[in-house]
């Protein structure tokens, strides 16, 4: 664990104590089984906002704590350990983030504020296929009259069915697949032409399609540079990907603890199966993996609040890492706990699921292996 | 047919291919696997008449003996038939627990008057079994077994409770594994045969998290089993279990008699493809994901010497009686080959491949993540990997357990 100044320790603690009162995973279940269009309880995540987490990296001055990226980041390990569903990695990182580092001041002001206090949900709407692939940009957006007309579509868009404003890359030149070219706009989710539908997905969490049918909006809603969003849309993924790496990393822990709890409870044979070495082997890996994770997820995080060169590469290695330990233990969860954990009745079965839809999430961890290579120069 | 020339053969042939021909619907060409696997939802009128037909000619366990239905083939008449159903499409409509597992036993260890009641029917394809043995207290621990069976003179009195029952909510019979002595933990197991229509028999379906629910927890309440449905002798169950087992695992990895279990590890099409599809590939015509190709490459050729390993067994078994204790290998090769191919097919797929439901999903993507729930189970049932690391560590490499 990262040495935690007292505002953070108060802020972790803050977070496990609500997490587990308020926000088991029996209440994931109850989202889940009451097929809400939202996929989280709107109720929680005002309580959320009530407590400030919805401002954490938000400057002071637009209503936020400016408390920094590992502050959320010890947040979303504590909800990532319920696999509690909120916006709150989507909303008041993603979207804030982007808005933080290319905004106007203008820009700001009107969207940072109602970001912080929770009444308004922001998304990214960044891919078009079933890969992440934040350069394969083919939504136009064409210069017409005093701004531009956005024509395409956006897929897997988190919270996309709630969300009152959209992040957008848009192709203002080239072709889908180069780098430049690329433009991010600001869209609420009220234009006209603007419409979506939901994606139902194995982790039930929130994301949608959304579609952009000529829709127009003012050149004031570029985001940061036009032609040169690219450089702005990898910054604020890097700290997207690192956000939902820790929420992968609290979902990770709480997996295995779950599981050493099972080897230390279940008999057979006579004996705990936790006696047996076949298993203990396993556990001290899961264990040792845990560890080597948290110290790459803790340093993405704190590399984005020192501003450090070294983020992107920081933040492949920690998304991809955690990846492997993710997918790793869940499914040790459900093999160890064997027929039980293949239950729907038993909690096995939904980190296995959330653990696949984060890792799929941002990158893979192909896809961060291949990036990290690539930031290395080879 | 005591001569197994290569004429008798051609005569075989001609005769198995006219009879297909006459008898195998059209409509149900290539659908062998996915009706099979739907269990009694395959319950059309085509189905019907087709699994009528093969049952009453024997071919659905053709190297089973005819005095009780089976068509009593050879093995070289058998792997005709089979050629020539693969060269029509055609598929083997009779399966389940008392073909695979169940109808092998009891051949093995029933009374004459048990092989005259029970493999009929299992012929004929008209009775579903389930298997009663593992319990909420004893998974891999099998032998730890509860239930309870109380002589009552010329019955056993069985409470107790059974779970991963598969198929429980559509099987007429069962057969179950019941504790006759507790004093004892391996010789204190009975086999027996429990008809499912007791009013004592309560069965509840489990919801797996594949959304499915081919298993159920079964209850047995003050059931009554006439003495005449034990096989084997009293207190001699777990011989005649473990050797189930031993068919199940079989015919689990893909070998013995179900090649079904094997379509399933590679259905859906080769993954080199699939990959194309979804991921893109250069301009070479390699899959665009350089680390994804060298993976799928891994797997395939896993799955290749997996095959070789079946084909080369099953060439070996052609000379013994029956399933070896290598079939544990087997078992954990084919689910390792089989849960990572599903692995790779959500990952070929991206978001897509983790559809839950919906028309943005195609049905072969939909498949695909209930597939790879589904398959995290192999691991598990017919004795964990595990159970048969344990089997392949001490029976066969002779390693010792922990002094």
């Amino acid at each position: 664990m990262a040495v935690l100044t007292e505002e953070q320790s108060m802020l972790r603690d803050a977070a496990k104590t609500w997490t587990q009162e308020k926000s088991p995973v029996t209440a994931f279940r109850k989202v889940r089984d009451s097929g809400r269009p939202e996929a989280f309880d709107p109720a929680a995540f005002a309580e959320m906002a009530e407590m400030g987490w919805t401002g954490v990296i938000i400057p002071e001055e637009y209503g936020g704590s400016d408390f920094g990226y590992l502050s959320l980041g010890l947040i979303l390990e504590e909800t990532g350990r319920t696999l509690t569903a909120s916006p709150l990695l989507s909303s008041a990182l993603a979207a804030a983030s982007a808005i933080i580092l290319g905004g106007t001041d203008a820009q700001r002001a009107a969207w940072l504020p109602k970001i912080a206090s929770g009444e308004l949900i922001g998304a990214l709407a960044i891919d078009e296929g079933p890969h992440h692939h934040p350069e394969k940009v083919a939504l136009a957006a064409a210069k017409g009259g005093a701004g531009y007309k956005l024509t395409g579509s956006k897929t897997f868009v988190l919270e996309g069915m709630t969300a009152g404003l959209f992040v957008v890359s848009a192709r203002t030149s080239g072709k889908s697949g180069d780098k430049d070219g690329i433009t991010l706009f600001l869209v609420p989710a009220d234009a006209k032409g603007l419409t979506r539908k939901a994606l139902k997905l194995a982790d039930s969490r929130g994301a949608a399609v959304v579609t952009f049918d000529g829709v127009e909006v003012g050149a004031d809603a570029v985001l940061g540079s036009a032609d040169k969003g690219y450089d702005l849309l990898e910054q604020t993924l890097d700290r997207a990907r690192a956000g939902l790496a820790a929420e992968m990393l609290g979902a990770a822990l709480q997996a295995f603890e779950i599981t050493l709890d099972y080897l230390k409870t279940r008999v057979q044979f006579g004996q705990l199966i936790g006696s047996f070495q076949a298993l203990q082997h396993r556990a001290a890996k899961m264990f040792t993996d845990l560890e080597l994770s948290r110290s790459c997820v803790e340093a993405a995080l704190a590399a984005i609040d020192d501003n450090s060169k070294d983020v992107p590469e920081l933040v492949s290695l920690a998304k991809a890492k955690m990846g492997d330990t993710l997918h790793l233990v869940s499914n040790e969860m459900v093999q160890m706990h064997g027929g039980i954990g293949m239950t729907d009745a038993h909690d096995a079965g939904l980190y296995l699921k959330r653990a696949r839809a984060a890792e799929a999430t941002y990158g893979g961890q192909s896809y961060h292996r291949d990036r990290y290579a690539r930031i290395g120069g080879y | 047919m005591a001569d197994f020339g290569g004429g008798d053969l051609d005569a075989f042939r001609a005769d198995a291919r006219t009879w297909l021909e006459a008898n195998f619907p059209p409509s149900l060409k290539g659908k062998g696997l996915m009706m099979m696997r739907e269990g009694e939802a395959a319950d059309t009128a085509d189905y019907t008449a087709w699994r009528d037909a093969m049952g009453a000619k024997g071919w659905g366990v053709p190297t089973w003996p005819k005095e009780y239905g089976a068509a009593g083939l050879s093995a070289a008449e058998a792997k005709v038939l089979q050629q020539e159903m693969g060269k029509i499409g055609a598929w083997n409509p009779i399966g389940g627990m008392g073909v695979m597992m169940f109808g092998p036993t009891l051949l093995e260890y029933g009374t004459e008057a048990q092989k005259q009641q029970h493999i009929p029917p299992i012929v004929k394809g008209t009775l579903q079994w389930c298997q009663g043995f593992s319990e909420p207290g004893a998974g891999s621990d099998l032998a730890s077994l509860a239930t309870k069976a109380e002589d009552k003179g010329d019955h056993f009195l069985v409470n107790g409770q059974k779970i991963w029952t598969s198929g429980a909510q559509w099987a007429q019979w069962c057969f179950c594994l019941v504790r006759t002595d507790t004093t004892r933990k391996h010789e204190g197991i009975s086999f027996v045969l429990i008809d499912m229509a007791d009013p004592g028999v309560e069965v509840r379906p489990i919801q797996l998290i594949s959304g499915n629910s081919p298993f159920c927890e079964t209850f047995f309440t003050d059931v009554k089993v006439p003495k005449e449905n034990l096989v084997g002798p009293l207190n001699g169950g777990w011989s005649i279990a473990k050797r189930l087992l031993q068919h199940e695992r079989s015919s689990l990895s893909g070998g013995g008699g179900g090649g079904g279990a094997a379509a399933a590890l590679f259905g859906g099409g080769p993954l080199d493809a699939l990959a194309k599809k979804y991921v893109g590939e250069d301009e070479n015509g390699r899959i665009a994901d350089g680390e994804l190709r060298v993976r799928i490459t891994q797997h395939q050729m896993e799955a290749k010497a997996f095959m070789l390993t079946l084909m080369r067994a099953a060439a070996e078994s052609r000379s013994n009686s029956g399933p070896s204790a290598a079939t544990s290998i087997m078992k954990n090769a084919g689910s390792k080959v089989g849960q990572d191919r599903a692995e790779l097919m959500l990952e070929i797929m991206g978001r897509q491949g983790l559809g839950w439901e919906g028309e943005e999903f195609t049905q072969a993507e939909l498949n695909a993540v209930r597939t790879w729930l589904g398959g995290k189970a192999t691991t598990i049932y017919g004795g964990s990997a595990e159970i048969q690391n344990n089997i392949i560590s001490k029976r066969i490499l002779g390693l010792l357990d922990h002094q």
